[in-house]
């Protein structure tokens, strides 16, 4: 009994950090408001266009691949396209291109997959304007797997490629 | 840090009257399920009182060597009719008939005045009633005992089967901590038994795919210690190491030595494409050794320096190919169901061990270097990267088990498909490869 009642609590507590949850978005928007037309949140959170969080959560900085594939989908080219005006924009930052692999592979076969993939992204952000000079990529194989399952329902998420922001001049 | 092993091995022949002329005690190696050899192993005999304790555990890990081959049984000592009490007295083969003891090995362990140990021992062919081989002596520090205890193993193991032994051997390996989204990986190197780990560096970095130099005195490794993966050359006695050349945006990994022990082929990865490449790792020079698009990876040498074998996935799927050490237009070798990848060259230079995915299995096997004759070993959601024993007749490899507990660990198995077991480490290990014997 006291289980069942500690876990009703429980759920209205979510509920209502759930209900909260816009609120919070608008504060952080400040004075010009979140879900305004090309509104520019407060510097450096997610709603701030120019920010890596906004890259990172609304853009979208990575791509999925299929089993053993590395060529680039067309849903994800619109990502891409994405992450390409962004860089342009925002001349400051650089990017490193982190490509990996699902568990389903031999450790080395997979750092060389991983390096396909992540080449893929680098040649087509390039082709869409990106100086190749603030582009570097990288490859873990099946070294950091993001999703633990070991069912394709992991794996798909786990054969990706990320472009991960940094401030420039790292060389 | 540095375990200096002093352990000269001054193989003192000890005196023997009897014939040692090589008995009918034997084992034939061959691919069909054979019965283990029963052997009786008492205590060595303590030469005086600051023995004892060595002397147990030094025919203990005799025992083990041996039994865990697959190939031995030991008898318990409860079934004892006679004990050792000396080294020198006459054997009763009688008793150890009486209780089906074909070989018999007796031992003893004196410690000298500076802490030196020295440990004798003889092997009897208990139904011929008579010695075989002569007995022998290896003298060493006291902190060496195991590789003594090895050595012992070896020489019976030897005698018996006709092979050279695998006992006096040492692994570096990846040990693995932490939950499988924050991996800690090490360098590592233990005895081939999972005894005296020693941890080669600090798990700030990813490090990948050590081997061994021809001799064993040297590791080549995959780090990404400067934020990219990269070959570095490590000192096993003073741990010291050193980054090999390399171009500013590539990748370098897979690297082994060659028989030579100053070349190394490895993979290098630029513009997305992964071939392969030779280096003097002296003076930095390198050669390309292949030019397609395709992943080319997993390099190996055959033990006489003249041949690479290979995988790459220039048909489609990941297979297997032999090349000439300088390059050249490779012949595949690989043609069944599935993918081969991870081919290791048996040291004895008549196989070649590689790792196969299959129907969503994975499996260690071996096959001839022309490709026929495949067999497959294990079975398992994950096996993978085959390192020989130094005699050819074991290999060692990764077994990772699934879903959000996986985790790595070190198994062996006889290229019979038998003995299939795993090696004791502290926590999780991955990416084995063996020593030669030591010397």
């Amino acid at each position: 009994m006291a289980l069942l009642s500690r876990g009703i609590i429980l759920a209205s507590v979510l509920a209502l950090a759930a209900c909260t949850n816009p609120d919070r978005f608008d504060s952080a928007g400040g004075a010009g408001g979140a879900g305004g037309i090309g509104g520019i949140g407060a510097p450096g959170s997610a709603s701030d266009p120019r920010s890596p969080l906004y890259f990172q959560q609304t853009i979208g900085d990575r791509v999925l691949f299929p089993v053993d594939q590395s060529s680039i989908t067309p849903q994800y080219q619109a990502v891409l396209d994405g992450q390409a005006q962004w860089l342009m924009t925002n001349t400051d930052y650089v990017a490193i291109i982190e490509g990996h692999a699902d568990e389903q592979g031999t450790r080395e076969y997979n750092l060389a997959l991983g390096a396909r993939r992540a080449n893929a992204v680098q040649e087509y952000l390039i082709s869409r304007g990106v100086a190749s000079s603030r582009l570097r990529v990288i490859s873990y194989g099946k070294e950091r797997p993001i999703e633990l399952c070991s069912d394709e329902a992991c794996y798909s998420q786990n054969r990706r490629a990320v472009t991960v922001i940094s401030a420039g001049l790292s060389g | 840090m540095t375990r200096v092993l002093t352990l000269l091995a001054a193989l003192v022949v000890l005196a023997m009257p009897a014939a040692a002329q090589t008995g009918p005690l034997r084992i034939e190696i061959t691919e069909g399920v054979i019965e283990p050899l029963p052997f009786a192993n008492p205590d060595f005999v303590a030469e005086n009182a600051a023995a004892a304790e060595l002397a147990r555990a030094i025919s203990r890990v005799v025992a083990e060597d041996l039994t865990g081959t697959g190939l031995f049984r030991e008898i318990p000592s409860n079934a004892f009719i006679s004990q050792i009490t000396s080294f020198n007295s006459p054997v009763q083969f009688a008793d150890w008939r009486a209780i089906n003891a074909q070989a018999l090995i007796s031992g003893a362990v004196s410690v000298g005045g500076d802490g030196s140990i020295a440990v004798k021992f003889r092997l009897y062919d208990v139904f011929a009633g008579q010695e075989l081989g002569d007995g022998l002596q290896f003298n060493g520090t006291q902190a060496g005992w195991r590789r003594m205890a090895h050595k012992v193993a070896d020489a019976v193991y030897s005698r018996i089967t006709g092979e050279g032994g695998y006992f006096d051997s040492r692994v570096v390996y990846v040990a693995e901590t932490g939950p499988k989204d924050d991996r800690r990986k090490r360098l590592a190197i233990m005895d081939y038994d999972g005894a005296n780990v020693q941890y080669l560096t600090d798990s700030n970095a990813i490090v990948l795919a050590p081997r061994f130099s021809p001799t064993g005195d040297r590791i080549l490794f995959t780090s990404y210690e400067s934020g990219f993966p990269r070959i570095y050359v490590m000192d096993v006695a003073s741990v010291g190491r050193r980054a090999l050349p390399t171009q500013e945006g590539t990748m370098s990994f897979a690297p082994r030595f060659a028989p030579d022990g100053n070349t190394v082929v490895y993979s290098l990865t630029t513009g997305g494409n992964t071939d392969i490449y030779r280096m003097d790792i002296n003076s930095g020079a390198t050669t390309r050794l292949t030019s397609t698009p395709s992943i080319e990876t997993a390099p190996s040498f055959s033990p006489d320096g003249s041949r690479i074998v290979f995988e790459s996935d220039r048909s489609g799927t990941q297979q297997l190919y032999i090349m000439s050490a300088n390059g050249g237009e490779p012949q595949r070798i690989s043609f069944g169901q599935g993918r081969y990848g991870t081919p290791v060259w048996s040291p004895r230079g008549d196989l070649i061990a590689f790792t196969k995915q299959s129907k969503g299995r994975f499996h260690i096997g071996v096959m001839r270097t022309d490709g026929s004759e495949e067999r497959l070993l294990t079975a398992s959601f994950l096996d993978e990267g085959p390192t020989w024993s130094p005699n050819g007749r074991v290999i060692m490899f990764t077994r990772e088990t699934q879903g959000e507990s996986g985790a790595a660990s070190l198994y062996s198995v006889d290229i019979s498909g038998r003995n299939l077991k795993q090696i004791r480490t502290e926590g999780g290990a991955s990416d084995p490869a063996w020593s030669p014997l030591q010397r």
